[in-house]
Protein backbone atom coordinates (compact mmCIF):
# COMPACT_ATOMS: atom_id res chain seq x y z
CA UNK A 1 0.00 0.00 0.00
CA UNK A 2 2.64 2.50 1.02
CA UNK A 3 4.78 1.33 -1.87
CA UNK A 4 2.08 2.00 -4.43
CA UNK A 5 1.54 5.47 -2.94
CA UNK A 6 5.23 6.07 -3.32
CA UNK A 7 5.04 4.96 -6.95
CA UNK A 8 2.09 7.26 -7.53
CA UNK A 9 4.04 10.15 -6.05
CA UNK A 10 6.97 9.46 -8.36
CA UNK A 11 4.71 9.21 -11.39
CA UNK A 12 3.23 12.62 -10.66
CA UNK A 13 6.57 14.13 -9.73
CA UNK A 14 8.88 12.65 -12.30
CA UNK A 15 11.00 15.79 -12.32
CA UNK A 16 11.90 15.01 -8.75
CA UNK A 17 13.94 12.04 -9.93
CA UNK A 18 15.94 14.24 -12.28
CA UNK A 19 16.92 16.76 -9.63
CA UNK A 20 17.62 14.02 -7.07
CA UNK A 21 21.43 14.07 -7.61
CA UNK A 22 21.44 17.81 -7.06
CA UNK A 23 19.19 17.51 -4.01
CA UNK A 24 21.45 14.92 -2.37
CA UNK A 25 24.50 17.07 -3.10
CA UNK A 26 22.68 20.12 -1.81
CA UNK A 27 21.82 18.44 1.50
CA UNK A 28 25.17 16.70 2.05
CA UNK A 29 27.69 19.17 0.62
CA UNK A 30 25.87 22.49 1.18
CA UNK A 31 23.16 22.40 3.84
CA UNK A 32 24.87 20.05 6.27
CA UNK A 33 28.12 22.08 6.22
CA UNK A 34 26.09 25.29 6.34
CA UNK A 35 24.39 24.46 9.65
CA UNK A 36 27.52 22.79 10.95
CA UNK A 37 29.39 26.01 10.28
CA UNK A 38 26.87 27.92 12.36
CA UNK A 39 27.25 25.38 15.17
CA UNK A 40 31.06 25.43 15.03
CA UNK A 41 31.02 29.22 15.17
CA UNK A 42 29.81 28.94 18.79
CA UNK A 43 32.50 26.44 19.73
CA UNK A 44 36.21 26.03 20.18
CA UNK A 45 37.35 23.33 17.81
CA UNK A 46 40.90 22.45 16.79
CA UNK A 47 40.16 19.19 14.88
CA UNK A 48 41.90 17.12 17.57
CA UNK A 49 39.38 17.27 20.42
CA UNK A 50 35.61 17.40 20.20
CA UNK A 51 34.12 20.92 19.83
CA UNK A 52 33.66 22.80 23.13
CA UNK A 53 30.64 25.11 23.43
CA UNK A 54 31.64 28.76 23.92
CA UNK A 55 28.36 30.54 23.31
CA UNK A 56 29.12 33.94 21.85
CA UNK A 57 32.76 33.69 22.95
CA UNK A 58 34.22 33.64 19.44
CA UNK A 59 32.18 36.61 18.28
CA UNK A 60 33.03 38.66 21.36
CA UNK A 61 36.72 37.92 20.90
CA UNK A 62 36.60 38.87 17.22
CA UNK A 63 35.14 42.28 17.92
CA UNK A 64 36.90 42.99 21.22
CA UNK A 65 40.36 41.47 20.94
CA UNK A 66 41.28 40.40 17.42
CA UNK A 67 44.00 42.75 16.15
CA UNK A 68 43.68 41.46 12.59
CA UNK A 69 39.92 41.61 12.19
CA UNK A 70 39.26 45.32 11.64
CA UNK A 71 42.37 46.00 9.51
CA UNK A 72 41.62 42.97 7.36
CA UNK A 73 38.01 44.04 6.92
CA UNK A 74 39.20 47.51 5.90
CA UNK A 75 41.68 46.06 3.40
CA UNK A 76 38.85 43.99 1.93
CA UNK A 77 36.53 47.00 1.73
CA UNK A 78 39.22 48.98 -0.05
CA UNK A 79 39.72 46.11 -2.46
CA UNK A 80 35.98 45.88 -3.16
CA UNK A 81 35.66 49.64 -3.66
CA UNK A 82 38.68 49.61 -5.96
CA UNK A 83 37.67 46.60 -8.03
CA UNK A 84 33.89 46.53 -8.37
CA UNK A 85 33.09 49.99 -9.82
CA UNK A 86 36.11 50.08 -12.14
CA UNK A 87 35.52 46.55 -13.38
CA UNK A 88 31.84 47.16 -14.09
CA UNK A 89 32.40 50.53 -15.71
CA UNK A 90 35.20 49.21 -17.89
CA UNK A 91 33.13 46.17 -18.86
CA UNK A 92 30.20 48.36 -19.85
CA UNK A 93 32.28 50.89 -21.81
CA UNK A 94 34.17 48.21 -23.71
CA UNK A 95 30.93 46.32 -24.39
CA UNK A 96 29.54 49.50 -25.97
CA UNK A 97 32.69 49.77 -28.02
CA UNK A 98 32.19 46.23 -29.33
CA UNK A 99 28.46 46.55 -29.93
CA UNK A 100 28.63 46.34 -33.72
CA UNK A 101 28.12 43.38 -35.95
CA UNK A 102 31.33 42.41 -37.68
CA UNK A 103 33.85 39.62 -37.46
CA UNK A 104 36.48 42.11 -36.29
CA UNK A 105 34.40 42.85 -33.20
CA UNK A 106 33.98 39.11 -32.55
CA UNK A 107 37.74 38.76 -32.75
CA UNK A 108 38.28 41.50 -30.18
CA UNK A 109 35.60 39.99 -27.96
CA UNK A 110 37.58 36.76 -27.92
CA UNK A 111 40.83 38.56 -27.10
CA UNK A 112 39.21 40.57 -24.31
CA UNK A 113 37.79 37.41 -22.84
CA UNK A 114 41.17 35.67 -22.77
CA UNK A 115 42.30 37.06 -19.36
CA UNK A 116 39.07 35.79 -17.78
CA UNK A 117 39.83 32.19 -18.67
CA UNK A 118 43.26 32.21 -16.99
CA UNK A 119 42.78 34.95 -14.38
CA UNK A 120 42.74 32.68 -11.34
CA UNK A 121 45.67 30.52 -12.39
CA UNK A 122 49.03 30.25 -10.71
CA UNK A 123 50.63 31.13 -14.05
CA UNK A 124 49.06 34.59 -14.11
CA UNK A 125 50.05 35.17 -10.48
CA UNK A 126 53.62 34.38 -11.52
CA UNK A 127 53.39 36.84 -14.41
CA UNK A 128 52.10 39.54 -12.07
CA UNK A 129 54.98 39.01 -9.68
CA UNK A 130 57.54 39.59 -12.41
CA UNK A 131 55.71 42.32 -14.32
CA UNK A 132 55.25 44.42 -11.19
CA UNK A 133 58.60 43.80 -9.52
CA UNK A 134 60.88 46.78 -9.00
CA UNK A 135 63.00 46.13 -12.07
CA UNK A 136 60.04 44.62 -13.86
CA UNK A 137 58.32 45.28 -17.13
CA UNK A 138 55.79 47.83 -15.89
CA UNK A 139 58.50 50.06 -14.48
CA UNK A 140 60.56 49.66 -17.63
CA UNK A 141 57.52 50.65 -19.66
CA UNK A 142 56.55 53.75 -17.71
CA UNK A 143 60.24 54.65 -17.49
CA UNK A 144 60.23 54.94 -21.27
CA UNK A 145 57.69 57.76 -20.87
CA UNK A 146 59.88 59.48 -18.28
CA UNK A 147 57.77 58.39 -15.32
CA UNK A 148 59.39 57.44 -12.05
CA UNK A 149 59.63 53.75 -11.20
CA UNK A 150 57.21 52.63 -8.49
CA UNK A 151 57.48 49.90 -5.89
CA UNK A 152 54.29 48.18 -7.01
CA UNK A 153 54.38 45.57 -4.28
CA UNK A 154 55.01 48.04 -1.44
CA UNK A 155 52.54 48.42 1.46
CA UNK A 156 50.93 51.44 -0.19
CA UNK A 157 50.55 49.98 -3.71
CA UNK A 158 50.34 46.18 -3.33
CA UNK A 159 46.58 46.15 -2.92
CA UNK A 160 46.20 48.27 -6.04
CA UNK A 161 48.48 45.90 -7.94
CA UNK A 162 46.45 42.81 -7.10
CA UNK A 163 43.25 44.75 -7.81
CA UNK A 164 44.55 45.31 -11.33
CA UNK A 165 44.67 41.55 -11.80
CA UNK A 166 40.97 41.28 -10.99
CA UNK A 167 40.09 44.30 -13.14
CA UNK A 168 42.06 42.81 -16.03
CA UNK A 169 39.54 39.94 -16.10
CA UNK A 170 36.60 42.20 -16.91
CA UNK A 171 35.90 40.20 -20.10
CA UNK A 172 33.44 37.80 -18.48
CA UNK A 173 31.37 40.72 -17.18
CA UNK A 174 31.67 42.48 -20.54
CA UNK A 175 30.22 39.53 -22.46
CA UNK A 176 27.01 39.71 -20.44
CA UNK A 177 26.75 43.46 -21.00
CA UNK A 178 27.34 42.96 -24.70
CA UNK A 179 24.53 40.39 -24.94
CA UNK A 180 22.22 42.77 -23.10
CA UNK A 181 23.14 45.68 -25.40
CA UNK A 182 22.45 43.54 -28.46
CA UNK A 183 19.06 42.66 -26.99
CA UNK A 184 17.83 46.26 -26.92
CA UNK A 185 15.19 46.72 -29.66
CA UNK A 186 16.56 48.86 -32.50
CA UNK A 187 13.32 50.80 -32.92
CA UNK A 188 13.93 52.54 -29.60
CA UNK A 189 17.11 54.07 -30.99
CA UNK A 190 15.47 54.84 -34.31
CA UNK A 191 12.63 56.66 -32.58
CA UNK A 192 15.14 58.64 -30.53
CA UNK A 193 17.10 59.52 -33.69
CA UNK A 194 13.94 60.73 -35.42
CA UNK A 195 13.17 62.97 -32.45
CA UNK A 196 16.76 64.26 -32.45
CA UNK A 197 17.49 63.17 -28.88
CA UNK A 198 21.13 63.92 -27.88
CA UNK A 199 23.45 60.91 -27.55
CA UNK A 200 24.02 61.32 -23.83
CA UNK A 201 20.28 61.41 -23.17
CA UNK A 202 19.83 58.28 -25.27
CA UNK A 203 22.46 56.57 -23.14
CA UNK A 204 20.87 57.54 -19.84
CA UNK A 205 17.23 57.20 -20.89
CA UNK A 206 17.33 54.17 -23.18
CA UNK A 207 20.54 52.17 -22.90
CA UNK A 208 21.03 52.16 -19.13
CA UNK A 209 17.39 51.38 -18.23
CA UNK A 210 17.22 48.60 -20.82
CA UNK A 211 20.28 46.81 -19.44
CA UNK A 212 19.59 47.57 -15.78
CA UNK A 213 18.75 43.96 -14.92
CA UNK A 214 22.18 42.83 -16.17
CA UNK A 215 23.88 45.67 -14.31
CA UNK A 216 22.09 44.42 -11.22
CA UNK A 217 23.24 40.84 -11.75
CA UNK A 218 26.83 41.82 -12.58
CA UNK A 219 27.04 44.15 -9.59
CA UNK A 220 25.83 41.45 -7.25
CA UNK A 221 28.21 38.82 -8.60
CA UNK A 222 31.18 41.19 -8.63
CA UNK A 223 30.50 42.18 -5.02
CA UNK A 224 30.11 38.63 -3.74
CA UNK A 225 33.27 37.54 -5.53
CA UNK A 226 35.39 40.54 -4.54
CA UNK A 227 34.52 40.12 -0.86
CA UNK A 228 35.77 36.54 -0.97
CA UNK A 229 38.86 37.00 -3.14
CA UNK A 230 42.22 36.06 -1.73
CA UNK A 231 43.74 33.74 -4.30
CA UNK A 232 45.79 36.57 -5.78
CA UNK A 233 46.99 37.70 -2.35
CA UNK A 234 47.92 34.13 -1.48
CA UNK A 235 49.93 33.67 -4.66
CA UNK A 236 51.40 37.13 -5.29
CA UNK A 237 51.93 38.97 -2.03
CA UNK A 238 51.41 36.38 0.71
CA UNK A 239 49.11 38.90 2.41
CA UNK A 240 51.95 41.40 2.86
CA UNK A 241 53.87 43.56 2.91
CA UNK A 242 52.83 44.64 6.43
CA UNK A 243 49.46 42.88 5.92
CA UNK A 244 48.50 45.50 3.34
CA UNK A 245 46.89 42.75 1.22
CA UNK A 246 45.66 40.64 4.10
CA UNK A 247 42.18 40.16 2.65
CA UNK A 248 39.34 38.75 4.73
CA UNK A 249 39.43 35.39 2.96
CA UNK A 250 43.14 35.15 3.70
CA UNK A 251 42.53 35.73 7.41
CA UNK A 252 39.86 33.01 7.35
CA UNK A 253 42.22 30.63 5.65
CA UNK A 254 45.00 31.37 8.16
CA UNK A 255 42.76 30.85 11.17
CA UNK A 256 41.18 27.68 9.83
CA UNK A 257 43.93 25.84 8.02
CA UNK A 258 47.16 27.28 9.42
CA UNK A 259 46.23 27.77 13.10
CA UNK A 260 43.42 25.15 13.06
CA UNK A 261 41.05 27.47 14.94
CA UNK A 262 38.04 26.00 13.15
CA UNK A 263 35.31 27.41 15.38
CA UNK A 264 36.85 30.86 15.35
CA UNK A 265 37.19 30.83 11.55
CA UNK A 266 33.56 29.76 11.19
CA UNK A 267 32.46 32.70 13.35
CA UNK A 268 34.48 35.03 11.11
CA UNK A 269 32.97 33.47 8.00
CA UNK A 270 29.49 34.14 9.37
CA UNK A 271 30.37 37.79 9.90
CA UNK A 272 31.44 37.95 6.24
CA UNK A 273 28.23 36.19 5.28
CA UNK A 274 26.20 38.73 7.27
CA UNK A 275 27.93 41.63 5.53
CA UNK A 276 27.33 40.14 2.09
CA UNK A 277 23.74 39.29 2.99
CA UNK A 278 22.97 42.83 4.15
CA UNK A 279 24.52 44.29 1.00
CA UNK A 280 22.57 41.85 -1.17
CA UNK A 281 19.31 42.72 0.54
CA UNK A 282 19.98 46.45 0.19
CA UNK A 283 20.70 46.02 -3.52
CA UNK A 284 17.64 43.83 -4.01
CA UNK A 285 15.37 46.30 -2.19
CA UNK A 286 16.61 49.31 -4.08
CA UNK A 287 16.70 47.42 -7.39
CA UNK A 288 12.93 47.77 -7.72
CA UNK A 289 13.56 51.46 -8.24
CA UNK A 290 16.33 51.23 -10.78
CA UNK A 291 15.93 48.00 -12.70
CA UNK A 292 13.54 47.50 -15.56
CA UNK A 293 12.19 44.12 -16.66
CA UNK A 294 10.60 43.57 -20.03
CA UNK A 295 7.95 41.30 -18.60
CA UNK A 296 6.98 43.64 -15.80
CA UNK A 297 9.18 42.02 -13.21
CA UNK A 298 7.69 38.52 -13.13
CA UNK A 299 10.43 35.98 -12.82
CA UNK B 1 35.35 67.37 -43.98
CA UNK B 2 32.48 65.55 -45.63
CA UNK B 3 30.18 63.28 -43.66
CA UNK B 4 31.77 60.27 -45.34
CA UNK B 5 35.28 61.29 -44.39
CA UNK B 6 34.16 61.94 -40.86
CA UNK B 7 32.58 58.50 -40.73
CA UNK B 8 35.80 56.90 -41.94
CA UNK B 9 37.84 58.79 -39.37
CA UNK B 10 35.55 57.55 -36.60
CA UNK B 11 35.85 53.97 -37.81
CA UNK B 12 39.63 54.28 -37.76
CA UNK B 13 39.69 55.78 -34.26
CA UNK B 14 37.29 53.10 -33.07
CA UNK B 15 39.48 50.33 -34.48
CA UNK B 16 42.59 51.91 -32.99
CA UNK B 17 41.05 52.01 -29.52
CA UNK B 18 40.00 48.38 -29.86
CA UNK B 19 43.51 47.36 -30.87
CA UNK B 20 45.03 49.32 -27.99
CA UNK B 21 42.79 47.64 -25.43
CA UNK B 22 43.42 44.28 -27.07
CA UNK B 23 47.14 44.84 -26.71
CA UNK B 24 46.87 45.61 -22.99
CA UNK B 25 44.68 42.53 -22.48
CA UNK B 26 46.96 40.18 -24.37
CA UNK B 27 50.30 41.70 -23.38
CA UNK B 28 50.86 39.84 -20.07
CA UNK B 29 50.22 36.50 -21.76
CA UNK B 30 52.32 37.27 -24.83
CA UNK B 31 55.08 38.50 -22.57
CA UNK B 32 54.98 35.24 -20.63
CA UNK B 33 55.45 33.20 -23.80
CA UNK B 34 58.32 35.44 -24.87
CA UNK B 35 59.94 35.34 -21.45
CA UNK B 36 60.07 31.55 -21.63
CA UNK B 37 62.59 31.98 -24.47
CA UNK B 38 64.66 34.74 -22.84
CA UNK B 39 67.83 34.46 -20.84
CA UNK B 40 67.08 35.00 -17.18
CA UNK B 41 68.83 38.37 -17.20
CA UNK B 42 66.79 39.69 -20.11
CA UNK B 43 63.50 39.23 -18.28
CA UNK B 44 64.01 42.34 -16.17
CA UNK B 45 64.49 46.01 -17.01
CA UNK B 46 62.79 45.93 -20.39
CA UNK B 47 59.32 45.49 -21.74
CA UNK B 48 59.75 43.93 -25.18
CA UNK B 49 57.90 40.70 -25.76
CA UNK B 50 60.32 38.55 -27.73
CA UNK B 51 63.96 38.06 -26.83
CA UNK B 52 66.40 40.47 -28.49
CA UNK B 53 69.34 38.32 -27.51
CA UNK B 54 69.73 34.63 -27.99
CA UNK B 55 66.58 32.46 -27.97
CA UNK B 56 66.83 30.05 -25.06
CA UNK B 57 65.25 26.64 -25.39
CA UNK B 58 66.71 24.97 -22.32
CA UNK B 59 64.16 26.70 -20.07
CA UNK B 60 61.51 24.22 -21.23
CA UNK B 61 63.63 21.21 -20.34
CA UNK B 62 64.93 22.69 -17.08
CA UNK B 63 61.45 23.80 -16.03
CA UNK B 64 59.99 20.39 -16.82
CA UNK B 65 62.57 18.56 -14.69
CA UNK B 66 63.04 21.43 -12.26
CA UNK B 67 61.30 20.24 -9.11
CA UNK B 68 63.38 17.63 -7.29
CA UNK B 69 62.36 14.09 -8.15
CA UNK B 70 58.93 15.05 -9.52
CA UNK B 71 58.53 16.30 -13.06
CA UNK B 72 55.74 18.00 -14.91
CA UNK B 73 54.59 14.77 -16.55
CA UNK B 74 53.38 13.67 -13.09
CA UNK B 75 51.60 16.97 -12.47
CA UNK B 76 49.93 16.96 -15.87
CA UNK B 77 48.84 13.34 -15.44
CA UNK B 78 47.42 14.21 -12.00
CA UNK B 79 45.56 17.25 -13.33
CA UNK B 80 43.99 15.11 -16.04
CA UNK B 81 43.00 12.50 -13.44
CA UNK B 82 41.15 15.20 -11.52
CA UNK B 83 39.77 17.35 -14.31
CA UNK B 84 38.43 14.80 -16.79
CA UNK B 85 36.11 12.92 -14.39
CA UNK B 86 35.09 16.19 -12.78
CA UNK B 87 34.06 17.73 -16.11
CA UNK B 88 32.24 14.62 -17.36
CA UNK B 89 30.33 14.20 -14.08
CA UNK B 90 29.48 17.90 -13.99
CA UNK B 91 28.01 17.89 -17.48
CA UNK B 92 25.94 14.76 -16.76
CA UNK B 93 24.61 15.79 -13.35
CA UNK B 94 23.96 19.42 -14.26
CA UNK B 95 22.13 18.44 -17.45
CA UNK B 96 19.86 16.02 -15.57
CA UNK B 97 19.12 18.61 -12.90
CA UNK B 98 18.50 21.38 -15.40
CA UNK B 99 16.14 19.10 -17.34
CA UNK B 100 14.18 18.40 -14.17
CA UNK B 101 13.86 22.09 -13.35
CA UNK B 102 13.08 23.23 -16.88
CA UNK B 103 10.53 20.64 -18.00
CA UNK B 104 8.62 19.18 -15.04
CA UNK B 105 6.21 20.20 -12.33
CA UNK B 106 6.75 18.60 -8.96
CA UNK B 107 6.23 19.23 -5.29
CA UNK B 108 8.54 21.94 -3.95
CA UNK B 109 10.01 22.86 -7.34
CA UNK B 110 9.80 26.60 -6.76
CA UNK B 111 11.50 26.35 -3.38
CA UNK B 112 14.24 24.06 -4.66
CA UNK B 113 14.90 26.33 -7.60
CA UNK B 114 15.10 29.36 -5.35
CA UNK B 115 17.46 27.55 -2.98
CA UNK B 116 19.62 26.50 -5.93
CA UNK B 117 19.89 30.11 -7.12
CA UNK B 118 20.51 31.54 -3.66
CA UNK B 119 23.59 29.32 -3.42
CA UNK B 120 25.16 31.74 -5.91
CA UNK B 121 25.13 34.30 -3.10
CA UNK B 122 26.45 31.98 -0.37
CA UNK B 123 30.14 32.68 0.23
CA UNK B 124 32.18 29.54 -0.14
CA UNK B 125 34.08 30.54 2.98
CA UNK B 126 31.04 29.79 5.15
CA UNK B 127 30.93 26.10 4.28
CA UNK B 128 34.65 25.57 3.67
CA UNK B 129 35.60 24.51 7.20
CA UNK B 130 32.74 22.03 7.79
CA UNK B 131 33.22 20.64 4.28
CA UNK B 132 36.87 20.01 5.05
CA UNK B 133 35.91 18.28 8.29
CA UNK B 134 33.26 16.22 6.47
CA UNK B 135 35.81 15.02 3.92
CA UNK B 136 38.24 14.24 6.71
CA UNK B 137 35.58 12.13 8.45
CA UNK B 138 34.95 10.31 5.16
CA UNK B 139 38.69 9.59 5.07
CA UNK B 140 39.03 11.47 1.80
CA UNK B 141 41.94 13.77 2.65
CA UNK B 142 45.02 13.42 0.50
CA UNK B 143 43.02 11.82 -2.31
CA UNK B 144 41.21 13.15 -5.37
CA UNK B 145 37.77 12.32 -3.96
CA UNK B 146 37.09 15.82 -2.50
CA UNK B 147 37.91 17.28 -5.92
CA UNK B 148 35.78 14.84 -7.91
CA UNK B 149 32.86 13.40 -5.91
CA UNK B 150 30.90 16.68 -5.44
CA UNK B 151 30.76 17.04 -9.23
CA UNK B 152 28.54 13.93 -9.36
CA UNK B 153 25.90 15.94 -7.52
CA UNK B 154 25.51 18.99 -9.77
CA UNK B 155 27.44 21.26 -7.43
CA UNK B 156 27.47 24.36 -9.64
CA UNK B 157 24.35 26.54 -9.46
CA UNK B 158 25.75 28.75 -12.18
CA UNK B 159 25.96 25.93 -14.73
CA UNK B 160 22.56 24.48 -13.78
CA UNK B 161 20.97 27.90 -14.27
CA UNK B 162 22.72 28.36 -17.62
CA UNK B 163 21.41 25.01 -18.85
CA UNK B 164 17.90 25.65 -17.52
CA UNK B 165 17.79 28.88 -19.51
CA UNK B 166 18.82 26.95 -22.61
CA UNK B 167 16.23 24.21 -22.14
CA UNK B 168 13.56 26.87 -21.67
CA UNK B 169 14.46 28.31 -25.06
CA UNK B 170 13.57 25.04 -26.83
CA UNK B 171 9.87 24.76 -27.75
CA UNK B 172 7.91 22.23 -25.68
CA UNK B 173 6.06 21.12 -28.84
CA UNK B 174 9.04 18.90 -29.61
CA UNK B 175 8.74 17.12 -26.25
CA UNK B 176 5.01 16.73 -26.66
CA UNK B 177 5.29 15.29 -30.14
CA UNK B 178 7.86 12.81 -28.87
CA UNK B 179 5.65 11.86 -25.91
CA UNK B 180 2.77 11.12 -28.26
CA UNK B 181 5.11 8.92 -30.27
CA UNK B 182 5.81 6.97 -27.08
CA UNK B 183 9.14 8.47 -26.09
CA UNK B 184 10.01 8.31 -22.38
CA UNK B 185 11.18 11.34 -20.38
CA UNK B 186 14.73 10.10 -20.50
CA UNK B 187 14.36 9.46 -24.22
CA UNK B 188 13.23 13.05 -24.79
CA UNK B 189 16.29 14.33 -22.96
CA UNK B 190 18.76 12.11 -24.77
CA UNK B 191 17.26 12.17 -28.28
CA UNK B 192 15.81 15.66 -28.52
CA UNK B 193 17.13 18.11 -25.96
CA UNK B 194 20.76 17.03 -25.72
CA UNK B 195 21.44 17.30 -29.47
CA UNK B 196 19.84 20.76 -29.48
CA UNK B 197 21.65 21.90 -26.34
CA UNK B 198 25.06 20.55 -27.23
CA UNK B 199 26.57 24.05 -27.54
CA UNK B 200 25.32 24.93 -24.05
CA UNK B 201 26.64 21.68 -22.64
CA UNK B 202 29.98 22.26 -24.31
CA UNK B 203 30.23 25.71 -22.75
CA UNK B 204 29.24 24.32 -19.36
CA UNK B 205 31.96 21.71 -19.72
CA UNK B 206 34.53 24.28 -20.77
CA UNK B 207 33.65 26.49 -17.80
CA UNK B 208 34.08 23.59 -15.43
CA UNK B 209 37.34 22.61 -17.14
CA UNK B 210 38.78 26.11 -16.73
CA UNK B 211 37.77 26.36 -13.07
CA UNK B 212 39.06 22.93 -12.14
CA UNK B 213 42.25 23.08 -14.17
CA UNK B 214 43.25 26.49 -12.80
CA UNK B 215 42.08 25.82 -9.26
CA UNK B 216 44.88 26.22 -6.78
CA UNK B 217 43.08 26.56 -3.47
CA UNK B 218 41.17 23.28 -3.26
CA UNK B 219 43.99 20.96 -4.36
CA UNK B 220 46.26 22.80 -1.91
CA UNK B 221 43.76 22.22 0.88
CA UNK B 222 43.10 18.55 0.24
CA UNK B 223 46.37 17.16 -1.16
CA UNK B 224 49.45 16.69 1.00
CA UNK B 225 51.61 14.22 -0.91
CA UNK B 226 53.61 15.94 -3.59
CA UNK B 227 53.21 12.95 -5.91
CA UNK B 228 49.49 13.76 -6.04
CA UNK B 229 50.09 17.43 -6.93
CA UNK B 230 48.23 18.97 -9.86
CA UNK B 231 49.81 21.39 -12.33
CA UNK B 232 48.84 24.46 -10.27
CA UNK B 233 50.48 23.05 -7.14
CA UNK B 234 53.50 21.81 -9.08
CA UNK B 235 54.05 25.23 -10.61
CA UNK B 236 53.83 26.90 -7.24
CA UNK B 237 56.21 24.33 -5.79
CA UNK B 238 58.76 24.92 -8.52
CA UNK B 239 58.84 28.57 -7.45
CA UNK B 240 59.46 27.71 -3.82
CA UNK B 241 61.89 24.89 -4.55
CA UNK B 242 64.54 26.80 -6.45
CA UNK B 243 66.81 29.33 -4.85
CA UNK B 244 67.64 32.26 -7.10
CA UNK B 245 64.56 31.72 -9.20
CA UNK B 246 65.11 30.94 -12.87
CA UNK B 247 62.16 32.96 -14.12
CA UNK B 248 62.49 31.75 -17.70
CA UNK B 249 61.94 28.18 -16.49
CA UNK B 250 58.93 29.27 -14.47
CA UNK B 251 57.50 31.19 -17.43
CA UNK B 252 57.98 28.17 -19.70
CA UNK B 253 56.02 25.97 -17.30
CA UNK B 254 53.44 28.73 -16.74
CA UNK B 255 52.89 28.83 -20.49
CA UNK B 256 52.54 25.07 -20.54
CA UNK B 257 50.08 25.12 -17.64
CA UNK B 258 47.60 27.46 -19.30
CA UNK B 259 48.08 26.09 -22.81
CA UNK B 260 45.21 23.54 -22.54
CA UNK B 261 42.86 26.32 -21.40
CA UNK B 262 43.81 28.66 -24.21
CA UNK B 263 43.68 25.95 -26.90
CA UNK B 264 40.28 24.68 -25.75
CA UNK B 265 38.97 28.22 -25.47
CA UNK B 266 39.98 29.09 -29.01
CA UNK B 267 38.56 25.85 -30.39
CA UNK B 268 35.23 26.29 -28.64
CA UNK B 269 35.04 30.05 -28.29
CA UNK B 270 32.15 30.56 -30.68
CA UNK B 271 29.90 28.23 -28.69
CA UNK B 272 31.37 29.40 -25.45
CA UNK B 273 31.00 33.17 -25.56
CA UNK B 274 27.61 32.99 -27.25
CA UNK B 275 26.56 30.22 -24.89
CA UNK B 276 27.18 32.37 -21.84
CA UNK B 277 25.50 35.34 -23.41
CA UNK B 278 22.40 33.43 -24.52
CA UNK B 279 22.12 31.30 -21.41
CA UNK B 280 23.39 33.93 -19.04
CA UNK B 281 20.50 36.20 -18.32
CA UNK B 282 17.40 37.08 -20.17
CA UNK B 283 14.89 38.99 -18.14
Amino acid sequence: MTQSKFKLFLRNNKGFLFILPWLIGFLVFKMYPFFNSLYYSFTKYNLMKAPVWLGLGNYIRIFAKDKDFVPSLLVTLRYVILVVPIKLLLALLVAMLLNRTSWVMNFFRTIYYLPSIVGGSVAVAMIWRVLFSETGVVNAFIGAFGLRAQTWLSPSLALFTISLLNIWTFGSTMVLFLAALKGIPKDLYEAAAVDGVPRLTVFFRITLPMISSIIFFNLLMALVNAFQEFNSALLITGGGPLKSTYLYGYMLYDNAFVSYKMGYACAQSWILFAIILVLTIVIFKTSDKWTYYDDGGDF
Amino acid sequence: MTARQKNRLWTAVHLLVCILIGFVMAYPLLWMVGAAFKQNGEIYNNSHIFPRGEWVLTSWRDGWYGVGTLHFDTFIKNSILVVVPNVVFTILSCTLTAYGFARFRFVGKKIFFMLMLSLLMLPNAVIQVPTYILFRDFGWLNSYKPLIVPSLFASSSFLIFMLVQFFRGIPRDLDEAATIDGCSSMGILVRILVPLCLPAMVSAGLFQFLWTWNDYFHPMLYLNSTNLYTVSLGLRMSLDATTGVQWNNIMAMSTLSILPCVVLFFCLQKHFVEGIAAGGLKG
